[in-house]
């Protein structure tokens, strides 16, 4: 067995480097939808690697970049909860939101529009606009690109709780999308 | 199937992620409902769009350069040199060394704990290769462009097989180093997990069946067959990535017999 590697092994450091920092778009990508916020997405990535650092010697896998956001979401969790005890007041979605049947908002098709196409920006802006936890479900699938077991195990919920997450944000961030284009027209 | 269920079930058929039983279920559903065959199809449009876009964020430098300040400093890679008690080995182990030498073949001389070290370099490859703009030296879904591409450049062309109709996206390949020497990597795709799959040549022609080991959270698969040794590395499942090993050593057995 390996002797386990402290803190200052210039090797650990070295394979911790080659595995971790190639995410590091993918992570900041990450904190900056969760919090919305530039600084806070820099603070929140730089305390998830030195955090996964020291975890470094338990990490067995799965991949790399799960295990990353499992960390770094725990980050941004407790960023929410400091700004929840600072006094200016935080948009949040209220519990009941989520057990909320998906027919309270019944789309409405089958009346066909065509998609308008939306710069990057705009389609951020509508992302960032979608209540938590939809966001963070929406953002690991669709621009993570994880699996709904990887989604279950970063979010810690059951994969059945991702599905329905998954089918609210779509529905939410579709009806924004309308929105969007019956404003802009 | 109601709608309510079809409304929630259809966003993991989207994804892939539904077994084929609810899988032909949904799809019924869709094909009998005119509401959830409109909002199944806007959905996909809104996906498409948003792959059209570029959504993600790039790390501002200052941020990169703070995390490799505050992390402690690296050894540089180890140099491939060997010890005296070294003893000459083929990448296969227990290749023994009068086939070497019958072989003629330059070995390559590896300690002992070397099959471990490759191993280690081959994901440090893997991980090179995932940053931007070093995945493939040559970018081609056809494999009758891949493989002349490797010739002349390796002291062995490492078949190239297509197996997109198995799953596995042909995307390029590469020449890439490990062990201090050139070696050729073909790169695969399924879904967005990429799959590097490495080849060298061996001294032992013996078949050497796949055995898969985890080595920072990457999951690495390894074989020899005729002269060959492959390593297949990626951050699939190890059952997705035994089966991409299967389907290629199907494929290459169909390939020699056919």
């Amino acid at each position: 067995m390996a002797v386990k590697a402290s803190d200052d092994d210039p090797e650990k450091a070295r394979r911790f480097r080659e595995a971790a920092l190639p995410y590091l778009d993918e992570a900041y990508t990450l904190a900056r939808y969760l919090l919305r916020d530039a600084a806070d997405a820099e603070d929140a990535v730089q305390e998830c690697y030195l955090r996964a650092y020291k975890h470094f010697d338990s990490y067995r896998g799965p991949a790399m970049k799960p295990w990353l956001f499992a960390i770094l979401r725990n980050v941004c969790h407790a960023e929410f909860a400091r700004r929840k005890s600072a006094p200016a007041p935080v948009e949040d979605v209220a519990e009941t939101a989520e057990q909320a049947p998906m027919w309270n908002e019944p789309p409405e098709t089958p009346e066909r529009q065509l998609l308008r196409r939306f710069d990057g920006d705009t389609v951020r802006k509508l992302i960032a606009a979608l209540a938590e936890p939809f966001r963070e479900t929406f953002v690991l699938r669709e621009i993570q690109h994880l699996s709904y077991r990887e989604i279950a195990d970063v979010a810690a919920v059951p994969v059945g709780t991702v599905m329905s997450r998954l089918a609210r944000a779509r529905a939410m961030l579709r009806s924004a999308w309308l929105a969007e284009q019956e404003r802009t027209k | 199937m109601t709608c309510e269920e079809a409304e929630v079930l259809l966003h993991a058929l989207i994804d892939g992620e539904l077994d084929a039983g609810h899988a032909r279920e949904v799809e019924a559903h869709i094909e009998s409902c005119a509401h959830c065959a409109a909002l199944i199809s806007e959905y996909r449009e809104i996906r498409q769009a948003m792959a059209e876009t570029d959504l993600q964020y790039k790390a501002p430098s200052a941020l990169r350069r703070r995390i490799e300040e505050a992390l402690p400093q690296p050894r540089p890679l180890p140099q491939a040199v060997p010890s005296r008690r070294a003893v000459l080995r083929g990448f296969a182990m227990g290749s023994a060394v009068s086939a070497l030498a019958a072989t003629g073949l330059v070995a390559i001389v590896l300690r002992n704990d070397d099959e471990q070290r490759i191993e280690s370099e081959v994901v440090s490859a893997h991980l090179r290769s995932l940053q931007a703009g070093h995945l493939t030296d040559v970018i081609s879904t056809d494999q009758h462009t891949v493989k002349p591409w490797f010739n002349g450049k390796l002291d062995v062309s490492p078949p190239v097989i297509d197996l997109t109709a198995q799953g596995f996206t042909l995307i390029g390949g590469r020449l890439d180093y490990v062990d201090a020497r050139a070696i050729g990597a073909v790169v695969y795709k399924r879904r967005q997990h990429v799959i590097n799959l490495f080849v060298a040549q061996t001294a032992g022609t013996e078949r050497r069946a796949a055995r898969t080991n985890t080595l920072q959270g990457f999951n690495i698969r390894r074989w020899s067959d005729r002269g060959l040794n492959y390593w297949a590395v990626s951050d699939l499942g190890a059952d997705e990535l035994a089966e991409f090993g299967e389907t290629f050593e199907t494929a290459m057995r169909a390939n020699k017999e056919g």
